[in-house]
């Protein structure tokens, strides 16, 4: 912190660039003079404690919850809900590599503090593997999403970061892996927990609490792309069965299109963001790059003060290179990652949609089934075959249950998800929003930093100017 | 594409100026431009009331490789060895941009006609800030000449300013290219010869020092320049990805029907100031800081010359004295060998004398220039960096401000 009690002043308008020779650089004075201090005292300290990966299979030691920076982890506000008062919260913490006999896997620690009732303790931490999430999602899609619950996809697979790992490999871009799926699988599991009806769920209520889990088998179909592609085959046979739904429910067809419409958008947006935060990465090294070569040309120079002045610089430029290193991380994590969660999520939403598809098909045939065994009871009674006749009835009881059914089926579909879309929009209106504002604050918080460099280098320089004019050389 | 550049200076980007100390007996500059197909046409206008021109006032119209031709006059004559020669300016270089904007004309027809728009403006934006540039610097390449006491007298220069037709200078063809290519090879060369030479020895303890200082200066400064080019052009880039993601949250904030359509409408508004915002912060450092340490580093360059110049007068003087003991044990054309042996210590010593003087200019040209870009650099990083948190501040308000 700055202490110099002369408080630089600044110009109110753009500096001339054409001046002859040499001009102080004093100019008008700022009103803003106090806020420049209020500015340059105000720093927020961006250090965490490091996260340090264990190497070893002894069962959990004490490890103090971490983030990388507190601007990356969007946890879920431990604030009660108006009613119920519910509050349940799992969070995933620190990762280890585990090494079991042959094979070496990550296993990740979840933690859920709660208060319901349902669970037999208010705090509790479980190890979990990665296959684990996809076993756990894949028995909920298994059991919800046909019937029109949105289910949230579990994160991808991803054989060439997860290799690199496993092989053992300590570099940042292993770190950075295994810190991108620790933030992905807390986010689902945070997404699937506040589905009041998953929550429910004994499966999850298991996946949370019990310390042995039985390992999930063939998790190969069942990870987040594959039931992507198992909903997609289920619509491309649901398109190829050229329904011509009568949509009763303009609903449906409307919010299909908007989701369909918002997809696009998504997609859009999120690979243009991946380009942002590519560059802002370039950015940052080539920065770093040239703080060295600052440093070095504030070595050769002769001048002293120059040489000071373009050290300072250096210096600057090597703080900035760290900011924007870390508004990469902010870009990525908060504003990247959640479009690409929004992006599966959608496609989830979209499955949902054709299930009740498939649904109505199922009633459709039903009642297809249904005339076409009145039409034999029919032929039966002409041609005088009582027991046919018989049979006939029977099978159009069996079917006008089947009808029935299907009716009730297609009735609870179609409520289910009428209530889910409208639960999903109520979420994603605040996660959106809640991400934005935090996506804001860290680019306010960079732009912050920034000026208080450049604060700090103008007091030093304002020095190196007396400096300068007191001697020549 | 064509562009037209009005005289007046506060249009002129010049991270370079020069201190004229208001000398009026010669004043030069550039009034207008005009970029053609692929050529730039400089109106060279002189206000002087020296006797030898004809008019009080009076312009030409000259082409870039007109410039060079004046520069490589000065290189070659030998009353000026001992002088800094100002660096010749950059070849006006306007393909990388004519090429993106042909790019962006054939059309990617993914993107909307606002971001077409903005692309578009973009890079002519970029045009015409290269096209400044390049006006500036043969704009101050003539005001160094006008400036330096014994540059400013040189007939070519008269030439130059007053002469109303083409010069017929054409430009350099491959063998021409290829000897400047060669004679700079042979130069180093023979600077390394020199140099090796037994009995060559530096009396001067400020030639020794510049020498040392000016080799490593030179390689750290164009190290520095290149690398400064980078963080700009990633700077552009940052902003150019802002032109998308506006476009998108604009397209999400029309189609929601909920909360959220206002926050994507502004957020859009928002990238979209921030874009201007970063390029402003790119452009800036592009005139601060690179342009500066551009020119410098050629500046550099144009003071090793002279070293070399001077060093090679030594070799001379050297070896005249050489050939002058020879000769005396000879005892034959002694006297011939006297008076080359004088020319040459009297070429070396006034050689000597004027790089002195001109090296310290250059030290004194270096820091003024740098201390004045660099102050301005970090005014202008600082006023970007208030602008941003300003408009970000607001939009966060406007944001939390919504049910």
């Amino acid at each position: 912190i700055p202490s110099s009690p002369e408080p630089a002043s600044l110009p109110a308008e753009d500096v001339s660039t054409n001046s002859n020779g040499p001009r102080p650089a004093e100019v008008v004075l700022d009103d803003d003079r106090e806020d420049l201090f209020a500015e340059a005292t105000e720093e927020v300290s961006l250090d965490s404690p490091e996260r340090e990966p264990i190497l070893s299979s002894e069962p959990s030691p004490a490890v103090t919850p971490v983030t990388p920076t507190t601007l990356i982890a969007p946890r879920i506000e431990s604030k009660s809900m108006s009613a119920p008062v519910i509050f349940d919260r799992s969070r995933e913490e620190v990762w280890e590599n585990v090494c079991d006999g042959m094979n070496a896997y990550m296993a990740y620690r979840v933690t859920t503090k709660t208060s319901l009732s349902m669970f037999s303790k208010s705090e509790f931490s479980v190890k979990r593997r990665f296959s684990d999430f996809l076993g756990l999602h894949s028995k909920l899609a298994s059991k919800y999403l046909h019937v029109g619950y949105i289910v949230p996809p579990a994160p991808e697979k991803s054989i060439v970061g997860m290799t690199k790992v496993k092989v053992g490999k300590e570099d940042s871009s292993s770190t950075e892996f295994v810190e991108k799926r620790r933030a992905a699988l807390e986010r689902y599991l945070q997404r699937t927990v506040k589905h009041p009806t998953l929550l429910q769920d004994p499966d999850l209520r298991q996946f949370l609490e019990s310390s042995e889990l039985p390992r999930a088998v063939n998790t190969q179909a069942l990870s987040g792309a594959g039931i992507l592609r198992m909903v997609n085959k289920a619509a491309d046979a649901v398109n190829k069965m050229t329904i011509k739904m009568n949509e009763s429910d303009a609903w449906f067809e409307e919010k299909q299109q908007q989701f369909e419409n918002l997809d696009q958008q998504l997609r859009k947006l999120h690979a243009s963001v991946e380009a942002l935060v590519c560059h802002r990465k370039e950015l940052s090294a080539n920065t770093a790059a040239f703080a060295k070569s600052a440093a070095m040309l504030g070595n050769s120079e002769d001048h002293t003060a120059l040489s000071r002045a373009l050290s300072q610089l250096a210096e600057v430029e090597e703080k900035i290179d760290q900011l924007h290193q870390e508004q990469a991380f902010a870009d990525f994590y908060m504003f990247s990652e959640l479009l690409s969660d929004y992006i599966r999520l959608i496609a989830a939403v979209k499955g949902v949609f054709d299930h009740r598809m498939k649904c109505w098909q199922k009633w459709e045939d039903a009642q297809i089934t249904l005339l076409k065994k009145r039409e034999i009871e029919a032929k039966m009674m002409v041609a005088n075959k009582p027991d046919k006749i018989q049979q006939a009835k029977n099978e159009i009881r069996e079917w006008e249950a089947k009808v029935q059914q299907g009716e009730r089926d297609f009735e609870q579909i179609s409520k289910t998800i009428r209530k889910e879309v409208g639960r999903f929009e109520k979420e994603r209106v605040k996660d959106f929003k809640t991400v934005i504002i935090k996506y804001l604050e860290s680019l306010v918080q960079t732009q912050q930093q920034v000026s208080s460099f450049f604060i700090t280098y103008f007091i030093t320089y304002k020095l190196l100017l007396e400096l300068w004019c007191t001697f020549s050389f | 594409m064509e562009g037209r550049q009005e005289a007046g200076k506060e249009s002129k980007p010049s991270s370079v100026s020069v201190d004229l100390q208001g000398d009026s007996s010669l004043q030069v500059e550039i009034s207008d431009a005009v970029s053609e197909r692929d050529k730039v046409k400089f109106t060279v206008q002189t206000k002087s009331c020296l006797p030898h021109f004809a008019q009080t006032e009076f312009s030409v119209v000259r082409q870039h490789e007109e410039f060079i031709w004046l520069h490589d006059a000065y290189v070659e004559n030998e009353e000026y060895a001992g002088l800094i020669i100002p660096p010749a300016p950059p070849r006006p270089d306007f393909e990388a941009s004519r090429e993106k904007l042909q790019k962006l004309g054939e059309g990617d027809s993914s993107i909307t006609r606002e971001e077409f728009a903005k692309m578009k403006q973009e890079l002519e934006a970029e045009y015409l800030a290269i096209f400044k540039k390049t006006v500036a610097m043969h704009e101050v390449f003539l005001q160094r000449l006008a400036a330096h006491p014994t540059l400013r007298r040189d007939h070519n220069f008269f030439v130059f300013l007053e002469y109303g037709q083409d010069l017929s200078v054409r430009g350099k063809n491959r063998k021409e290219l290829l000897g400047g290519f060669l004679r700079n090879i042979v130069k180093s060369a023979d600077e390394a010869l020199i140099t090796s030479m037994s009995g060559l020895k530096e009396v001067d303890d400020f030639f020794e020092h510049e020498r040392t200082f000016l080799l490593e200066y030179h390689s750290r400064i164009r190290d520095a320049c290149l690398r400064a080019d980078r963080v700009m052009h990633s700077h552009k880039c940052l902003a150019d990805d802002y032109i998308p993601i506006s476009a998108a949250l604009n397209s999400l904030g029309t189609q929601e029907v909920n909360q959220l359509k206002t926050s994507f409408l502004k957020l859009a508004e928002l990238f979209e100031r921030l874009r201007k915002l970063e390029g402003r912060v790119a452009s800036d450092e592009d005139l601060k800081l690179s342009d500066m340490l551009r020119y410098y580093m050629r500046d550099s360059q144009a003071a090793k010359d002279l070293l070399y110049r001077r060093l090679r007068a030594l070799a001379d003087y050297e070896n005249a004295n050489k050939a002058l003991d020879k000769a005396r044990t000879r005892n034959r054309e002694v006297r011939t060998a006297e008076s080359h042996q004088q020319l040459c210590c009297q070429r070396f010593e006034s050689l000597s004398d004027s790089a002195k003087q001109e090296l310290m200019d250059f030290k004194s040209r270096r820091v003024s220039s740098f201390r004045k870009n660099l102050i301005e650099l970090a005014e202008l990083e600082l006023k970007h960096a208030k602008a941003s948190t300003l408009l970000l501040r607001n939009t966060l308000v406007a944001l939390k401000g919504e049910p």
